[in-house]
């Protein structure tokens, strides 16, 4: 292309003048997005887990099922004398579809689609929590320069020098502790709260070190220079110059995040720091599971299933997510 | 494209009247080391000592190597960079150390044009926020709204005000640079400080967008710092020329004094660097002086290092005039004999106010040795 001569006015033949809408960066990544078969898919797998999430409630309704009756205990029948299925394959049944859990004979499937709410909360929340602090503190760092970003830096290497899951085991039970003295019963909801920080104090630095290094490139670009030039306030800057530039980063750091956090939630409540009984979730099933696994495997098939299913759709769709955003990227 | 479209009115101010001042211009970037405790141990010496004059509706141009300090001194003139020492001043008033809400009414009167069109425009935003953007900055409201006043800023610079709703990345390297105008025009500056705003351009692209600066200077009156290390483009566009040198102005004055009757012997140097062409017919010589052959100057070594430039001259150690007194007095920036008013040439020993030039100056050992071995076995 070269530029416009006044003979030949720089329309591509068959657009009409009228209709020269340019397409935004945004626009061409969900172009490539929708071309990219297993992004699309994973994309929908993902948000059926989401609604599976949100639904529970109505597939524990239209299902006649809930995840805390003890069907097994209820009736006879259903679980012989060492509190095992008394149907093969775990259970499984027309009346319930994944199968009974041993001892005390609840419903699997709304126990999963339960404890995927639980889970998918929790990490949603922290990964949330995280992004707007990465944000703040990268964005800040690399504004800002100088001694902040050296403060901010060294603050960054101290938390990344934990070692995460060890701290997350050590920490949650201190945290429990500062809500609650350790005699009384934790509630849930400061249960829910205490994970989602402990995931959230230990989960941001990734991404503010990556905002911090793209903030610092950026800012010495011209067009930085030239919003100064025009007397742009830092704010402007930040706001309408630099994070528009950001999103790609932020948004593929995210879709990485939430399976990562997903299963460090679970990794806790197998633990048994995280969740307790009787709050359905994701990874205490795990953990009565890997009890009960060598006579019933069917009780730790589908949630190991679906979770294998969601972290790797999960991180397909950041991959995919990354790719339309760079079309240079090639795997 | 552009005739029918009226072009504002020009500026206030009559032409010749000084609007950017700078005097003793100074720009030390510090260097830090040591550990555990980081201080400076040294600095940049980017820009030392400059004064210029940009005067309303003229165009000054600014030349030198790569690495001389112009693009610095064009920051430093925008307030980009915080000057370590001197003055800058604006129809008079001070604003060397005025903040951003301070420099908010002047802002809008001194603009900027860059000289990486790929990266002076933001990917994210469309032609139209790109150019409305100064707009919004600042609270102007043209009349008939500013989209309308955009679209017009765009026929100014010769595209397609249908280009509006586009993105950057649909452009070529000149009709971003073009943009890049429109943007600078939004505010309808008085200067515009022209950081190579071609050099990053198709040979066949620069003539266009000089072409489109000097139409705009001409009949909206705006004056140009114009950066640039092309002579042949700055000999084009400017009215002025100022040479510089490891940060420091060594000549200065008319153009014709600049390209035609030089004093400088780096100024020298640099003309005998532009290539000579000549016509189809070989008879009219562009570049060329005006009589005789023209011998060339090769200077030898690279431009000293700004951190411990030279004592005295800083040119001296590649000048083939050289001697004792260059290396402990500096020369100062004065009307050398037979210069006419305001050509001004910063040496003790200036060369005769022709380009000239019958001998060769080789200063390169190695390639006077090559020359010489080409000169015996041809």
């Amino acid at each position: 292309m070269t530029s416009p001569s006044p003979a030949a006015p720089a329309t591509e033949p068959g657009t009409a003048p009228a209709e020269l809408i340019g397409r935004s960066p945004g626009q061409l990544m969900r172009r490539r997005f929708r071309r990219d078969r297993a992004g699309v898919v994973s994309a929908f797998v993902v948000v059926f887990f989401f609604l599976v999430a949100v639904g529970a409630p109505l597939i524990s309704m239209v299902y006649g099922k809930d995840p805390t009756t003890t069907y097994g205990l209820n009736e006879t029948g259903l679980l012989n004398q060492f509190g095992y299925p008394v149907q093969p394959n775990g259970g499984i049944s027309g009346r319930f579809w994944f199968g009974l859990e041993p001892t005390l004979g609840r419903d699997v499937l709304t126990q999963l689609a339960y404890g995927i709410r639980t889970s998918l909360l929790i990490a949603a929340a922290a990964t949330a929590l995280c992004v707007v602090t990465g944000v703040l503190v990268g964005v800040t760092a690399g504004y800002l320069g100088g001694r902040t970003d050296y403060f901010l830096g060294r603050f960054i290497d101290l938390l990344l020098a934990f070692p995460q899951q060890l701290s997350f085991v050590a920490f949650t039970p201190v945290v429990y502790a500062l809500f609650v003295s350790p005699e009384k019963e934790t509630p849930t909801y400061l249960r829910v709260l205490t994970l989602i920080l402990v995931l959230w104090a230990l989960g941001w630095m990734g991404l503010a070190r990556l905002l911090r290094g793209q903030v610092l490139s950026l800012r010495e670009r011209e067009f930085v220079e030239a919003a100064k030039v025009t007397g742009a306030s830092p704010w402007r800057i930040i706001t309408r110059e630099l994070l528009p530039n950001l999103w790609t980063p932020i948004l593929v750091q995210s879709t990485l995040m939430l399976p990562t956090l997903v299963t460090a939630e679970a990794g806790l409540s197998f633990i048994g720091v995280g969740v307790v009984e009787p709050t359905p979730d994701w990874g205490r099933m795990f953990a009565n599971g890997a009890k009960y696994y060598e006579s019933d495997v069917t009780y730790i098939f589908f949630p190991g299933l679906a979770m294998i299913i969601f972290v790797v759709a999960f991180n397909l769709l950041g991959d995919s997510v990354r790719d339309a955003f760079d079309p240079r990227t090639r795997r | 494209m552009t005739d029918k479209v009226s072009l504002p009115a020009p500026r206030d101010g009559s032409p010749g009247e000084p609007l950017l001042v700078a005097e003793g211009l100074t720009k030390h970037f510090p260097i830090m080391g040591g550990f555990p405790v980081k201080r400076r141990i040294g600095a940049v010496q980017a820009v030392d000592g400059v004064d210029l004059t940009v005067r309303a509706g003229e165009s000054f141009g600014l030349v030198g190597e790569s690495g001389c300090g112009k693009s610095t001194t064009g920051r430093l003139l925008t307030r980009l960079l915080e000057p370590t020492a001197g003055r800058i001043s604006y129809r008079g008033e001070d604003i060397t150390r005025a903040g951003r809400r301070q420099l908010a009414p002047i802002r809008s009167e001194i603009q900027m044009i860059f000289q990486d069109p790929y990266s002076s425009l933001n990917p994210r935003q469309t032609v139209g926020k790109i150019v409305s953007g100064p707009m919004e900055i600042n609270g102007i409201n043209p009349a008939g709204g500013r989209e309308a006043r955009v679209r017009e800023l765009l026929d100014v610079v010769g595209l397609n005000p249908e280009h509006y709703n586009r993105f950057p990345h649909e452009f070529s390297g000149g009709q971003r640079q073009r943009i890049g105008v429109a943007r600078a025009l939004a505010l309808e500056p008085k200067v515009i400080i022209a950081d190579e705003p071609v050099s990053a351009l198709d040979v066949s692209i620069q003539a266009q967008v000089v072409n489109l600066l000097g139409r705009l200077r001409r009949e909206m009156g705006i004056a140009f710092l114009f950066i640039a290390h092309d002579l042949a483009v700055v000999r084009h566009f400017s009215q002025r020329v100022a040479v510089m040198y490891l940060g420091k102005i060594v000549e200065v004055g008319t153009r014709e004094d600049i390209y035609g009757r030089p004093r400088h012997p780096y100024t020298h140097a640099l003309l005998s660097a532009v290539p000579e062409t000549h016509d189809a017919d070989g008879t009219r010589r562009v570049g060329a002086p005006p009589g005789g052959s023209r011998g060339r100057i090769r200077l030898a070594g690279d431009v000293p290092s700004p951190v411990m430039p030279p004592s005295g001259c800083r040119f001296r150690t590649r000048c083939w005039k050289a001697q004792a007194r260059c290396a402990t007095e500096e020369p100062p920036l004065t009307r050398a004999d037979g210069n006419t008013e305001g050509h001004l040439s910063a040496c003790h020993f200036p060369e005769p106010p022709t380009v000239a030039r019958n001998t060769e100056v080789i200063l390169d050992p190695a390639l006077r040795a090559a020359e010489d071995a080409d000169g015996a076995g041809g």
